[in-house]
């Protein structure tokens, strides 16, 4: 069958089972979207700025396991959508971008809206394509997909340039990839995994870390077992929330910066640390020469580099945290004494008990830990929370009541201000039934705020739920510790209407300062079923704790700051 | 920590864009590169590099993983016992008082000589071990040298 390139796009993205597409045309590209018209399998949603674009394909992905599909125009249109290729590189999301490029014989002569795609992006992908020749188009977009949602995920780049698009070639899409310098390893050496089991035997306070990894790979069915089998208790990342489900009780809670006392101080005593897909970020380690002083450390990752990378370790297994975990859980199964870690889990309960994470809460004004605590109560189970960067991100993280995976959207690695609200359109798309939250800041939401337009066009019912504290709040908070509170740049006094705002784009908004009118807007949110925004005044100081400072050890937290 | 110096090979798909994945891996990692020479490999559709670079212990780790993560990446080997080359190009200015002899003598005892002469200049050559290409160089300063091009290494396992 002869088919021009721009059919060949179309084709293969039906074919590998893609409903959604979310992008934005240009002169480049126009090709491709003519056969998008002109199709009937997938769906575009066509957003208003092609960062929103990659955002909202990074959610769908994150959500629903799927690989996500985004595309964009060459020049400005490719530049837009980098911030989204490295958030979701950073946290390893299965994505393919496709952006139009310049004619061939075009490239190289700083053509209109030329810019070098595969140059600036190779960085932030995982992969990336420059396609030269029609009859590589078919390999290419197979093994782009291929690479995308295998081994360590990450987003790959197609840029093809707009003769390419509208040549007409012979198309087979392959049924298999064939890429022999490419070869992922899922199964995990049995003789690692024998020894890592052997320790965890010696071991007095093991520790289960639990990274995104465990998200990526589906492991948590098999990781709550390993829990309940072997009664090891375990911490959760950032990009972890949601794996244990926070009504276990070997959940100990998230270590790191803003990690609760608990969990610091288990990593901090801990004599093994079991890795399970988290890679040792700065923001979980705090200072390294102090980090998980006595502890060795078993690490499973799917990605080689990622071991030895930040910490030493005892050891190392290359492979898929579900099926390593299962391996482990199975050696362990009859020789595992529970019994044994016992007075660890009751120093960590007891840790916990002295200083659990909690907030003052008031009369006068509303707490923004009292929000996601709330959120937590009406909406609870039946939401996926999507969030910006900041401090009600941290908020949303330490309070919510998170009860499985994939509930949780956030750019943990990148910190990726913009993203909770195509987020949302995505996490929405993704799985609809659930009520979707964007817990959002004053900040952050007005980075990609175009996306209510996208949100009300699609009868995309997402719920804004913003932490109004007319500050760049996390910012503000380092500039109270650290800076003299010379508040440089981060009041955000200055504000929209939001109420009008929203409803100018289609949505509904809510003003919110008491917290009766809080119940009261998201039950009414909830029922209206279209694009909403709560906008909640909340204390303007209220801080983040416990906090690590930057560079400091994991056990010196600040649990409070008293001065104001 | 203390720094070794390693001599990486590494053999890619010869494919568009290869090198800059490889060069670009190192510039954006904050990794060295002391010297890198690259040249298809006879008869196949792949390419062999040859980078020497220096690092910690586990900088040099983390170069060879994360080299191996490049898609194009085929094979990564950190030469442990190995035969290692490099040449050097050196353009010295003769008249008629030169004595060429000694000159061919010093690139002869590295493996070379005189591969190119005219009337004002002669171009000798040099094929050695990196430590010996550095004597050879310093030794031919006395003939007060024009120009001097080193290549970089290639090495092969032994």
């Amino acid at each position: 069958m002869k088919i021009s390139g721009a059919q060949m796009v179309c084709e293969a993205i039906n074919a590998e089972g893609v409903k959604y597409v979310f992008g934005y045309p240009g002169g480049a590209i126009m090709n491709v979207y003519d056969e998008i018209y002109k199709q009937n399998g997938f769906k575009h949603i066509l957003t208003r700025h092609e960062q929103a674009a990659v955002h909202a394909a990074d959610a769908y992905a994150r959500v629903s396991g799927e690989v996500g599909v985004a595309m964009v125009t060459s020049g400005p249109g490719f530049t837009n959508a980098v911030t989204g290729l490295a958030t979701a590189y950073t946290d390893s999301t299965p994505l393919v971008v496709i952006s139009g490029q310049v004619p061939v014989s075009l490239i190289g002569t700083d053509g209109f809206q030329e810019v070098d795609a595969v140059g600036i992006s190779r960085s932030c992908t995982k992969h990336n394509y420059l396609v030269k020749d029609i009859n590589d188009l078919p390999r290419i977009l197979k093994e782009a997909f291929y690479i995308a949602r295998s081994g360590r995920p990450g987003p790959v780049l197609i840029d093809i340039p707009k003769d390419i698009t509208s040549e007409i070639a012979e198309f087979n899409y392959p049924e298999s990839v064939d890429i022999p310098t490419y070869k992922p390893s899922y199964k995990g050496n049995n003789r690692q995994i024998k020894k890592a089991a052997e320790a965890i035997l010696e071991a007095k306070k093991p520790l289960l870390y639990i990274g995104g990894g465990a998200v990526l790979s589906n492991a948590s069915d098999v990781i709550r077992e390993f829990a309940e089998v072997t009664g090891i208790p375990a911490v959760e990342t950032l990009m972890a929330r949601g794996v244990m489900g926070d009504s276990n009780p070997l959940q100990i809670g998230m270590p790191g910066m803003h990690g609760s006392y608990a969990s610091n101080m288990a990593m901090s005593e801990s004599d093994l640390i079991i890795s399970l897909g988290a890679r040792f970020d700065d923001r979980v380690t705090g200072k390294l020469s102090e980090f998980a002083k006595y502890a060795d450390i078993i690490h499973i990752d799917i990605d080689p580099a990622n071991i030895g990378k930040i910490v030493d370790v005892d050891y190392p297994i290359v492979g898929d945290v579900k099926i390593v975990t299962q391996k482990l859980l199975d050696k362990l199964r009859d020789t595992v004494k529970p019994k044994r870690y016992e007075v660890w889990r009751d120093l960590l309960k007891r840790y916990d008990e002295i200083h659990p994470l909690g907030f003052e809460d008031s009369d006068e004004v509303i707490k923004p830990q009292w929000v996601i605590k709330r959120l937590g109560e009406l909406v609870g189970e039946n939401a996926t929370v999507t969030s910006d960067v900041g401090q009600h991100q941290m908020w949303a993280a330490q309070f919510f009541p998170f009860s499985r995976p994939r509930q949780w959207v956030n750019s943990g690695g990148l910190g990726t201000m913009g993203f909770g609200l195509p987020a949302a359109l995505g996490a929405k798309m993704a799985n609809p039934e659930k009520t979707v939250i964007n817990v959002t800041g004053d900040g952050s939401i007005l980075m990609n705020i175009q996306e209510l337009v996208t949100a009300a066009e699609n009868g995309i019912a997402v719920i804004n739920v913003m932490l109004n504290n007319h500050f760049l709040g996390m910012v503000r908070q380092w500039q109270t510790f650290f800076y003299e509170k010379r508040y440089a740049e981060t009041d955000l006094s200055y504000q929209p209407n939001w109420k009008m705002l929203v409803e100018a784009c289609g949505g509904v908004g809510y003003d919110v300062t008491t917290k009766e009118e809080f119940d009261v807007a998201l039950k009414d949110a909830i029922a209206q079923n279209k694009v909403a925004f709560i906008n909640v005044a909340v204390d303007r100081f209220e801080n983040v704790l416990p906090m690590v400072p930057a560079g400091g050890a994991l056990f010196n937290m600040m649990l409070e700051y008293k001065e104001r | 920590m203390q720094t070794v110096k390693r001599v990486i090979s590494i053999i890619v798909q010869n494919e568009a864009q290869v090198l800059a994945r490889v060069s670009g891996l190192f510039a954006g990692r904050g990794y060295n590169i002391e010297s890198l020479t690259v040249a298809a490999i006879p008869g196949s559709n792949m390419s062999h590099m040859t980078i020497v670079t220096q690092g910690s212990k586990r900088v040099i780790e983390q170069i060879i993983k994360q080299l191996h993560k490049l898609i194009p990446v085929y094979k990564v080997i950190e030469h442990d016992s190995m035969v290692e080359k490099e040449m050097v190009l050196v353009k010295l200015p003769i008249d008629k008082d030169t004595n060429i002899a000694n000159i061919q003598s010093l690139f002869e005892a590295y493996n070379g000589g005189i591969v190119n002469a005219s009337k004002n200049v002669i171009i000798a050559m040099a094929a050695d071990e990196s430590m010996r290409i550095n004597h050879c160089i310093e030794a031919a300063k006395n003939f007060k040298p024009i120009e001097i091009v080193r290549s970089g290494v290639v090495a092969m396992e032994r």
